[in-house]
């Protein structure tokens, strides 16, 4: 397992718990149980989210593997000018 | 083939990258020869003009175009109604295009006309009616936020609050972050200050209006031409949009006058393909100016309140702050990347900041370098400021004390890799600007910033012609000098001089797909692809040596623009130059040509802080800038004169942000100041020489180490002049921008009433 914190407007938006355990190999994987557990999160994982895994941002990888013992947030997609 | 990530990237030994050699695009520049958005014609171009709303907040109750559709030379009138629907993350897009059931701000556009002249589309353009109702309107974010406010959404109940609000509002979201126990962190605090805050709207302030051409064939395919910072990006929105099929829609980028986030995203151009598929004929439609300060992206406005604590000896113990930023009429201000960056400099274990996106009767907020990063900033560096002067701690020393290093938990939740900012504070201290004597009046500021920065999708295709020249063909659209940044990777790659390299911007239909000019990822992201489809390259270039050799493709090696054979089975042959392997390439299997399609990730965030001197005139209250410097990191700096180019000009827009440029809106809810004699940007003469130092960390996501530097040089100004200006000034201005009335108001409020904030 996995632990996951949802960042900023994210969590309030999951109704979730500061800290989540997943089971997930892959970011695709997180991001499917995000949207399979978490309704609330629809609108965001349309429009696309960012996760760090071990500080490293990932915008739209969706195949890149977590680590077992990884440190992985999942922020709200980066937009910028 | 995987590119190498080492941390000492920047440190290897560059034969081209790190010179400074001449733009491509210089001579076309200088010369009037390279074409900007309203440079393209057709034949039989019809001019396009757009019909905005003369209110603030008003409900749309019909529109009769039947008059100027009947007037001499109209050919086409369209509004929203032409247009299907969307999905749903386009819907605001669309709204902002074309107003539907309501007109959310003055200059909204409400209906676009095409005719045979421009007098033609001004007359008819005044014979179109709409029947509005005028709505009570609101343009400031505090006055949005109460709840008697007028509603622009009377359906909008606000997300991310628990319990959810039962009445609608303003307020389309709420947003929290940060980590530790703020409570505890102050309690433990020997010096706890907080202040209020608030910036006030600017404009990106490009010089080039937006400006497109239009050309929509019977076969329901259409050529596109206009100013953007990603055409790829335009080309899909528009034809989701319009209803088109991708590939039918061909977009090309023009020269551009200038973006900073500004232009990554449509206003003019759906409404110009639509026209034109109406009448049959090009439509180009150019902005004028008061249309580019009403209708299109400024940034937020912003009301903030800040809090730190620290201990006598300088750690700070705790942070908090609560953001308020507006985003025009839609949601989706930038709030989440100002809380996030807010206290980013620093490596906190207690901190809390919430969040409000509130939206207002103002022009769509648009995305400007690094959005939402220099107002929260401001406000954070502005009381760790006083923090550092109230315990009487040098302010350099404060930071680096509390700075984010390696490992530290970033203050939007993971933990930093390889970060630049102990650097740059530690040139700042070391640079002789920080040691320079001071004249009565004048003051001193000192702010870090950051921004994260990112990569995303890239693809480059790099083609050897029959005289081993190089082309190479790029997707993202060259907002600062990223033709010669690239030409330099290439040449280095390829071990041939930069000016045997040329860059060109490509159009949609002649490669693969390029996210957006933005987050200054083009030296990152399309730097990594240029590398690799050089890499590509000579892996080729390899092979055909070896065929014309009679010798295996892994007994040839790449050195200095040549293959040679290499290994004791490869044989003696003379080296085969670039040109000599192209002049062959049509015997020994045809065009070479190396490609890359990424998904670049990996940027490495970067940081740097600011040193500015100005000087205050007391009975005024007029404000010079005396000295800037800035020092940043930028991984690698592979044109360095461009990477001081954006050193210089985030400085010169943060400055003209803090001391003069203003969104100001009347009573009636309509902007004042539309234009660039009462918008004050600054110009040449208000601006000393601003010197730069290029810090180089490599970051380790880069095969050069190479970091974004377009967006966080704008990040310190704001605070670093508030910080030179209530210095020289005596008083701690809160209010952006320091006009000279605020200033002068803050003085006499300071003398008057011994306060120290100003209004």
């Amino acid at each position: 397992m996995t632990k996951v914190v949802l960042s900023g407007s994210l969590k309030a938006k999951a109704g979730a718990e500061p800290e989540l355990d997943v089971d997930a190999r892959t970011i695709r994987e997180l991001l499917t149980i995000l949207e399979e557990r978490y309704p609330g999160l629809a609108n965001d994982l349309e429009q696309g989210v960012a996760v760090s895994i071990d500080g490293q941002i990932f915008r739209d990888d969706w195949y890149r593997e977590i680590p077992p013992d990884a440190e992985v947030f999942v922020l709200p997609r980066l937009a910028a000018g | 083939m995987p590119l190498d990530q080492d941390s000492n990237a920047s440190k290897r030994d560059f034969k081209v990258v790190g010179s400074r050699p001449m733009r491509p695009d210089g001579v076309d520049k200088v010369t009037g020869r390279a074409k900007y958005g309203a440079d393209l014609y057709a034949p039989g171009m019809l001019v396009g003009r757009v019909l905005r709303s003369p209110h603030a907040h008003a409900r749309i109750k019909g529109i009769d175009a039947s008059k100027a559709l009947a007037a001499p030379g109209v050919k086409a009138v369209v509004t929203a109604a032409d247009f299907g629907s969307v999905r749903r993350s386009l819907r605001d897009v669309l709204e902002n295009c074309l107003a539907q059931d309501k007109a959310l701000y003055e200059g909204h556009a409400v209906a676009g006309i095409a005719a045979v002249d421009a007098e033609a589309a001004d007359a008819a353009l005044a014979l179109i009616e709409v029947d509005y109702e005028i709505l009570p309107h609101v343009t400031d974010v505090e006055a949005a936020m109460a709840p008697d406010a007028p509603l622009l959404r009377e359906d909008m109940i606000t997300s991310g609050m628990d319990p959810a609000p039962t009445k609608p509002s303003n307020i389309a979201s709420f947003m929290e972050l940060g980590h530790g126990d703020v409570a505890k962190g102050f309690a433990a605090a020997d010096i706890v200050i907080e202040r209020s805050f608030k910036t006030e709207a600017t404009h990106q302030g490009y010089i080039e209006p937006h400006a497109c051409l239009a050309s929509y064939a019977q076969d329901d395919s259409a050529d596109l031409w206009c100013c953007t910072q990603g055409h790829f990006v335009v080309r899909d929105t528009c034809a989701q949009l319009c209803g088109m099929e991708v590939s039918r829609l061909r977009v090309t980028a023009s020269e551009i006058g200038g973006g900073f986030g500004g232009k990554t995203t449509v206003f003019i151009e759906p409404v110009a393909l639509m026209l034109s598929k109406k009448s049959g004929r090009p439509v180009k439609i150019v902005m004028d100016r008061a249309e580019v300060f009403k209708a299109t992206g400024p940034t937020s406005s912003t009301a903030m309140k800040v809090r730190v604590g620290a201990t006598k000896d300088g750690r700070i113990t705790a942070g908090a702050a609560e953001l308020c930023y507006q985003g025009g009429a839609f949601p989706g201000s930038p709030i989440e990347f100002g809380a996030m960056s807010a206290f980013a400099c620093y490596d906190l274990e207690n901190l809390h900041v919430s969040g409000y996106d509130v939206i207002v009767n103002r022009p769509k907020q648009a995305a400007y370098r690094a959005p939402g990063a220099p107002m929260s900033t401001f406000a954070v560096e502005s009381v760790v400021d006083e923090v550092a002067d109230r315990l009487g701690i040098d302010r350099i020393d404060f930071r680096l004390k509390n700075a984010s290093r390696n490992g530290s938990q970033s203050a939007y939740g993971p933990k930093f890799g390889t970060i630049g900012l102990v650097e740059t504070l530690e040139a700042a201290k070391a640079h002789p600007h920080y040691s320079a004597p001071l004249a009565p009046g004048q003051g001193r500021g000192v702010a870090c910033g950051f921004w994260f920065n990112f990569g995303g999708q890239t693809s480059v295709a790099l083609n050897v012609q029959m005289d081993g020249t190089i082309g190479l063909s790029l997707g993202t659209p060259d907002i600062g000098g990223s033709r010669a940044s690239m030409c330099l990777m290439a040449a280095e790659e390829l071990g041939i001089p930069y000016d045997r390299v040329r860059a060109i911007i490509t159009d949609t239909a002649s490669l693969g797909y390029n996210d957006t000019s933005e987050g200054s990822r083009v030296t990152f992201s399309a730097g990594m692809a240029t590398i690799a489809a050089s890499r590509d390259a000579v892996v080729k270039l390899c092979e055909r040596a070896a065929k014309m050799w009679g010798i295996p493709a892994d007994a040839v090696v790449w050195e200095n623009g040549e293959a040679k054979p290499s290994g004791s089975n490869a044989g003696e042959f003379d080296p085969l130059s670039l040109a000599d392997i192209a002049a062959k390439a049509g015997n020994t299997g045809g065009p070479i040509a190396g490609h890359s399609e990424i998904n670049a990730d990996g940027a490495g965030v970067s940081f740097a802080t600011h040193l500015v001197d100005s000087e205050v005139d007391q009975e005024t209250g007029q404000v010079k800038i005396l000295r800037y410097t800035v020092i940043q990191d930028a991984g690698k700096a592979v044109h360095p004169s461009y990477v001081e180019g954006q050193f210089q000009g985030g400085a010169a827009q943060g400055i003209g942000w803090a001391l003069n440029e203003e969104y100001i809106y009347g009573e009636d809810g309509k902007l004042q100041n539309a234009g660039f004699l009462d918008y004050r940007l600054p110009v040449a003469s208000d601006l000393p020489m601003i010197d730069t130092v290029i810090v180089e960390v490599a970051n380790p996501g880069h095969p050069y180490g190479v970091r974004g530097v377009g967006e966080t040089s704008i990040v310190p100004p704001l605070a670093a002049v508030a910080n030179s200006v209530s210095a020289a000034a005596g008083v701690r201005l809160t209010h952006l921008p320091m006009s000279p009335p605020r200033v002068r108001a803050a003085i006499d409020d300071a003398r008057d009433g011994g306060k120290l904030a100003a209004e």
